[in-house]
Parts: C-alpha cells; structure tokens; sequence
C-alpha cells in the first residue's frame, strides 16, 4: 500500500454498468495500482444514482462519495448520464450548505476502455479524501475496525 | 371593499363548478380556515384579512371535480407549477385572484400576546393590528407580524387568475433581497453550518406536518420517508433519520419548491425548513435562471436536460 500509509476511510463508488464499471474491471485486468478505500456499488446507470444515495452515505458514516457514468452522448439508455449530471451538480451544491465539503463527493464520466483514467480518478479522489480526513457528523454511527 | 366584491364574485362562480375553497373564520379570531362552499348560503361565511394565511391549492391535486379557488398572490404560483408538472387541468379550474398587501404569522403574534388567547382582533388601515386579549390590548405593525416571505414578496397579485378582485399591485421589495437570509447564512464556516443543522434538526419530532402541508409534496402515502420497502428511513428518533426525512424532502423539491412557506407555518418545533429549498432554488436559479411557478411554458429543470450545459462544468480533482 504505497498510496496511502495511513488507515483506510470509507469511500463509496457508485458505477454505471456499462462504462465506468467496465473502465474500472478494465483497470484491474490491466493490474493497475489502486487504493483500496473504495466500495463499488455497481448500478444500471448514473441515471439510477438518486442524489439520496450520496446523501444516505453521508450521514451514515461513509467518508467521501464518487459517481461515475458513461460520458455524456454514450448512455447505454441514452439520456441517463445527462439527467443525472443536472441531479448530482444540484446536490454538490447543497452539500456545503448543510456543512458537508462539497470536495467529499465527485461526479465524474469513464469509459470501459479508460482504465488508465479510472486509476487516476481512483488515486486522486483517495487522496483527496484522506487530506479532508473522516467526516465527522453527529450523525455517524461509527463501528471502529 | 373587497370582501363585498369577493363575495360576489364567488357566488358567480360556484354556479360553473362543484366546489369553491376560501376562508372562514377559524376556532378562535386568530385564526382562519378553509371553507368549501356549495350551497349559496354558505358565501357569507367567506372572509378575507391578513388571517387567510394557508395555501389552499394544497387541495387541487387530490379533487376529481371542477373547483373554483381563491387564490393570493403567492399561492398562484403553486398552480402554475401543478400545471407545467401536469398534476392539474387548466379547464377543471377557476381562480378567483386576490392581490394581497401582506399577512401575518400566527405564531409570531401569539409571541407577542404570551401565547395568551385572543378575544378579538383588528385591522387598521396603515399596517397596524390591534389585539385583544384578557391582559388587555396589543397594537402591532403588520410589517413587524408578517412570515419571513411576505417581507421579500415579488408577487403580490395572483400570476394567473380568472377573475380578480380589486387593481393589481406592484411589488416594492427589491428582487435581490429574496436570497439575502441564505447568502449571509452562506459566510458562516462548514463546521458551523453543520452544527446548526444537527441543531436545528435535532428538535425534529417526526410528526411529518411539513411534508402534509407542503402544496408540492404529491407522493403523500407513497412517501420515501414511510415506505419499508425499499427501507430509506427507520422509525428511531436518531439524528440521522430525522436529518435524513429533511434531506429527503429538500432534493424532492429541487426546482419544485415555490417557497409559499407552509412547512416553516406548521412546524410545531419551529425549524427553519424551508431554507434548504430556498438555497436548492437559488442554485437552480442560477443554473438553469428557472424558477418555480412563475412561467407556464418553463419546464422544471430536474424534469428535463439540455445536451451542452452551459453552467455546468466538469470538476477536476
């Protein structure tokens, strides 16, 4: 673990099915160095990604959030990921108006062939992550590992 | 007098319909209520005073039958947000539009009274209201009584009316002060903030009167918040769940929410609700320049997207 020296946070992915999922399989196929913070939840699309979900996370102990969908004009449904980026930037915008750092959660877009990209993005929003270090909510429910 | 004409008027009107919604005088002189008129002689309960503070387009969505309605200005807005959203049909509808000048909080009267009970109250022209109680008798400045909204209202005559009583009047607060409340909330630190919602939220008992009053709130039993399945909320009386229900409540009014103030009326704990919705509108404003209930033809922004954003940048790690 040469990323990060200090101990794990938690760090939730929310990945589209068809890309970004496919981008970060394509990552570990490559053998691509990763941080090992994040969770992935694989959904049918960033579509189905309801800003709750982040929300949801948030309070209930997870550290930092990450979305990634197909990129714009490439859905698999067609117009899910664009739907979902007017969701997703509304609530990066309320986030810091409840006292949440907006930096805790990245919406981004991979495709199944961008596994350098994924590695990058992984490695970036870690790092970022542990920079702000855990979030403390009262909110939390906090089971030390 | 506009009470004369009103009165009228909805006599006129509730020839063509099932029902007509207005007001009548509530339980005591302090508060008023809805009134559902059928019979003719039912029009002289009708009322109209800074008292008629509930948004009665409330009712609109849940009544199958034609309805004539009375309307201030601020609650027009809820039926022009019914209809981009397709929830109510133009021709099952009348609106009786009535330009208002200003109403007043309950609560924040009942403050000044001591939460004594009210044996009678008056209007004086000139923005004062004088009210009486055993203790003897209060005069207030209606400016001073008034809901947080009436102090930035920009719109004061109905937006979209059949028939309107009395000549239509201009706003005199300046737009910019609308968001003024959320931009200075807005300076105060991250951990500051936070700990002002844990607080506020804190007091939340969950009796959901925010979500039943909310003109906009149309999932009702189907809510999120009361489903098991999928299971988004618990029963427990913990912070996260109540912080949760009003998290729940606020994104499911982006771009909805026409800021008519009812959740912040009803709360029985007084927690400042309808300020998430207002900075989601501000964003929205500022994204899409949408803003909810004002133009027939917009459509709410969560509702539909353009290909090129041309606000909404990537963001780089």
């Amino acid at each position: 673990m040469s990323v990060i020296a200090a101990k794990e946070l938690r760090i939730i992915g929310f990945l589209c099915n068809w890309c970004s999922y496919g981008g970060a399989d394509t990552a570990g196929i490559s053998r691509f160095k990763q941080p090992t913070d994040l969770r992935i939840i694989r959904v049918p699309c960033s579509g189905r990604v309801d800003p709750l979900f982040i929300v949801k996370a948030l309070l209930n102990g997870a550290d930092g959030v990450l979305v990634s969908g197909c990129h714009p004009r490439d859905c698999h449904y067609s117009d899910g990921n664009f739907y979902a980026r007017r969701r997703l930037e509304m609530l990066k915008r309320l986030l810091p108006f409840i006292g949440i750092d907006e930096r805790r959660f990245h919406y981004t877009w991979i495709s199944a062939s961008e596994g350098e990209r994924w590695q990058q993005v992984v490695t970036d929003f870690t790092k970022q992550i542990h920079k702000l270090g855990p979030l403390h909510t009262k909110t939390e429910v906090r089971v030390e590992s | 007098m506009s009470l004369e004409k009103l009165k009228e008027t909805v006599a006129k009107v509730f020839h063509e319909v099932d029902v007509v919604i207005g007001y009548k005088q509530g339980f005591d002189p302090l508060h008023a209520t809805p009134c559902f008129i059928t019979m003719p002689e039912q029009v002289d309960q009708l009322i109209w005073n800074p008292l008629c503070v509930q948004n009665l387009t409330s009712y609109l969505p849940f009544l199958k039958k034609k309805v004539g309605i009375v309307v201030k200005g601020c609650d027009s807005r809820t039926i022009i947000q019914y209809m981009q959203e397709g929830l109510i049909k133009r021709d099952n509808i009348v609106i009786v539009g009535l330009p208002c000048t200003g109403i007043i909080s309950v609560k924040k009267v009942l403050h000044e009274i001591d939460n004594q009970p009210v044996e009678s109250i008056t209007f004086r022209d000139g923005g004062n209201v004088v009210v009486k109680t055993i203790k003897g008798q209060k005069t207030l400045s209606l400016s001073d009584v008034c809901p947080d909204k009436c102090s930035t209202c920009q719109y004061p005559t109905p937006l979209i009316y059949d028939h309107l009583i009395g000549e239509p009047i201009k706003s005199d607060k300046p737009p910019e002060s609308v968001y003024e409340d959320i931009r200075k909330f807005e300076k105060k630190s991250l951990e500051e903030r936070l700990e002002y919602w844990e607080k506020e939220f804190d007091r939340c008992i969950r009796c959901y009167a925010c979500r039943n009053a909310c003109p906009m709130c149309i999932c009702q039993d189907s809510c999120i918040a009361e489903t098991r399945d999928p299971h988004w909320m618990s029963q427990k009386l913990t912070l996260p769940e109540k912080f949760m229900f009003h998290m729940i409540h606020a994104v499911h009014l982006a771009g909805r929410c026409v800021e008519c103030g009812e959740c912040e009326r009803v709360c029985p704990m007084g927690i400042p609700v309808n300020k998430l919705k207002k900075k989601i509108n501000l964003e929205m404003k500022e994204l899409f320049g949408y803003e909810p209930g004002v133009n027939l033809e917009d459509k709410p922004p969560m509702y539909t997207f353009n290909v090129e954003e041309r606000k909404i940048e990537e963001y780089k790690l």
